[in-house]
């Protein structure tokens, strides 16, 4: 299975902001964190996260700073802010409230998660 | 990638610091130096970025070579995981568009070297852009020319032209976004309809008829009305695309750059009018009647046009000039101001004020807005504040300064003059122009200590330009009947 694209366009700053969450980071790492989490459903194009990061640092929702990798490489590493951690807060409510309606919407038994969980109980 | 030269020898690959003497050493190493110098030529990713996303894909390959895949089968896996680099650069340009809004404005991200026919009109239309701007210009040219015909004399009938300018004029341009961003039809009936507003209500009504004074309201409705309808060219010139705050922006530096341009053809215009009429008339021939009546209003008009497409295709061959001139204008504005204050402190004859004194103000207002937003315009967003920051924190607290003395001094007076048209008009603006400030300054002194991000002090100008049209609009249309057309 592949998530659409607007789905994952519209998942894609509260992913972020929320693996930041966790401690600073840089790119490759927060990618492979995703694909670790989503077990590689989760995926976009490598190179369309730093935008995404560029424009987080722009509104003031993370901090950058460049750093030495172990090899020697420069490597910019990004940290949340406390403008980003309020957002992340705010868009964990919305998407609350968005995955509430859809456990309601949708029957329990209708999925194939569902069933299997059903299946093994 | 494919097309890239494999021994394109790479000026960038010292940030690896691999190879000191130039010769490359390994595979890979040549790999990633092609793959920089062929991404280093998108303007919107800055050599900054190109860094960042060479770490990304060096750790890739190294991941992809420690599960035993060889040099170019990593390296490959590795570019294609990065994406497309068109739609990579079409992302960064979407992020950062003040690197490069010419390219944006052109409607693609790729750098003329190598254009991708991601449209296959936007080539012809581009090429295209200077025939249509050319006809529109003598279009407009010839509209200028147009109410002649219909019995309208220019010398006597100034009032008419004075009225009319704008709306003679200004819709070509509408026309040429409109035919350029290939607008679709709400915002086409939204600038079609605000024009046809300002065109019925300037034409209609009952204005003072007498042609030696011209009525204050008058004026006021034609000055008022240029900016209004500027600012509806503005609805065609981001596609319709209005609200978002970097269209509105880009904007701002079309306006700025527009009017450097219009400056420069006006002036190159004149001079060679001046020059026409001289030559003539030193072998007796007197041809200044028809570079009057024909060459300068015609060429007015179709500069106007001129100047758009210019700002458009050529930003290329000059840099952006409007930022340029911030720089070096607002240390001299602000020394200008402080010195202001001294002198009135000193003389303490500011409260004398005379009639022009506000619009004076106005003015000075109106260029320290101008400075402000045009280093805005300019300004890398990630950039940390500096001397330049800190010194329009001055700016604008002394703007504000000298502001709030001559407000007290014009308020302390309006029992005496009563409201007059021109006293409440330009009263709105600088109080419009002082709310600006007021917040602006408070943003800009939050961005300096670091509480604020840029995009803060971004955010309020562009979300300030319908305040703008708003009171534009209110002094053109409704202060005439409000002060019964006097």
């Amino acid at each position: 299975m592949r998530i659409g694209k607007d789905l994952v366009a519209a998942a894609a700053t509260p992913v972020v902001l929320g693996i930041l969450a966790d401690g600073e980071s840089y790119g490759y790492a927060i990618l492979q964190r995703i694909a670790d989490l989503s077990g590689g459903e989760l995926q976009w194009s490598d190179g369309m996260l730093y935008p995404l990061l560029h424009r987080l640092e722009r509104l003031g929702q993370v901090e950058s700073e460049w750093r030495q990798s172990d090899a020697g490489r420069p490597r910019k590493h990004y940290r949340l802010s406390a403008a980003g951690a309020a957002a992340l807060a705010e868009q964990r409510r919305q998407w609350t409230v968005v995955g509430d309606v859809l456990g309601k919407v949708w029957p329990h038994d209708g999925g194939p998660r569902a069933n299997l969980a059903l299946g093994m109980a | 990638m494919a097309t890239e030269q494999p021994g394109a020898e790479a000026s960038g690959t010292d940030v690896t610091g691999t190879h000191a003497n130039g010769i490359d050493t390994t595979g890979i190493d040549a790999l990633v130096a092609s793959w920089r110098t062929w991404i280093e030529q998108r303007d919107a990713i800055a050599p900054a970025d190109v860094d960042e996303l060479e770490g990304h894909l060096r750790d890739q390959v190294d991941d992809l070579l420690g599960r035993g895949l060889s040099d170019d089968e990593a390296f490959l896996v590795a570019v294609k995981r990065l994406g497309r680099v068109d739609d990579l650069a079409r992302e960064y340009a979407r992020e950062h568009s003040e690197r490069l809004w010419k390219q944006l404005v052109l409607g693609d991200g790729s750098p003329s070297g190598a254009a991708v026919g991601s449209g296959a009109g936007t080539g012809r239309r581009r090429a295209a852009g200077l025939a249509v701007a050319l006809g529109l210009g003598v279009a407009a040219g010839l509209a200028v020319k147009l109410p002649e015909l219909f019995g309208v004399d220019a010398p006597r009938d100034l009032s008419f032209y004075l009225r009319n300018a704008a709306l003679l004029v200004l819709p070509f341009l509408a026309a040429y976004f409109a035919w350029r961003r290939r607008l679709d039809a709400v915002p086409i009936a939204v600038v079609a309809g605000g024009f046809a507003v300002f065109a019925i209500a300037l034409n209609a009504y009952p204005f003072d008829p007498d042609v030696s004074s011209l009525a204050a309201t008058e004026l006021l409705a034609a000055i008022h009305s240029i900016v209004a309808l500027w600012l509806i060219v503005g609805v065609a010139y981001t596609g319709g695309d209005w609200r978002r705050d970097a269209s509105r922006m880009d904007f701002v530096r079309f306006s700025g750059e527009w009017f450097v341009y219009y400056l420069l053809l006006a002036l190159g215009g004149g001079a060679l009018s001046a020059l026409t009429i001289g030559v003539f008339a030193s072998i007796g021939v007197d041809v200044s009647w028809f570079v009057f009546e024909w060459v300068l209003p015609c060429g007015a008009a179709g500069a106007v046009l001129v100047a758009a497409w210019l700002v458009e295709a050529k930003q290329r061959v000059i840099e952006n000039i409007a930022p340029v001139l911030t720089k070096v204008f607002t240390p001299l504005m602000t020394a200008m101001m402080l010195a202001l204050i001294v002198a009135a402190l000193v003389q303490w004859n500011l409260v004398d004020v005379s009639r022009d004194l506000l619009i004076a103000f106005d003015v000075v207002l109106v260029v320290v807005v101008a400075l402000l937003v045009y280093s805005i315009s300019a300004r890398d967003p990630l950039q940390a504040p500096g001397w330049f920051d800190r010194l329009q924190v001055l700016m604008l607290a002394s703007a504000l300064v000298v502001d709030v003395i001559v407000l007290i001094a014009m308020l302390g007076r309006t029992g005496e003059f009563g409201f007059s048209p021109n006293k409440t008009a330009s009263l709105g603006l600088n109080l419009i122009l002082a709310a600006n400030l007021v917040w602006a300054l408070r943003l800009q002194v939050g961005f300096v200590r670091g509480r604020l991000p840029f995009a803060a002090v971004e955010r309020w100008q562009t979300a300030y330009l319908p305040v703008y049209l708003a009171w534009a609009a209110f002094v053109a249309l409704a202060f005439p009947p409000l002060f019964g057309f006097a």
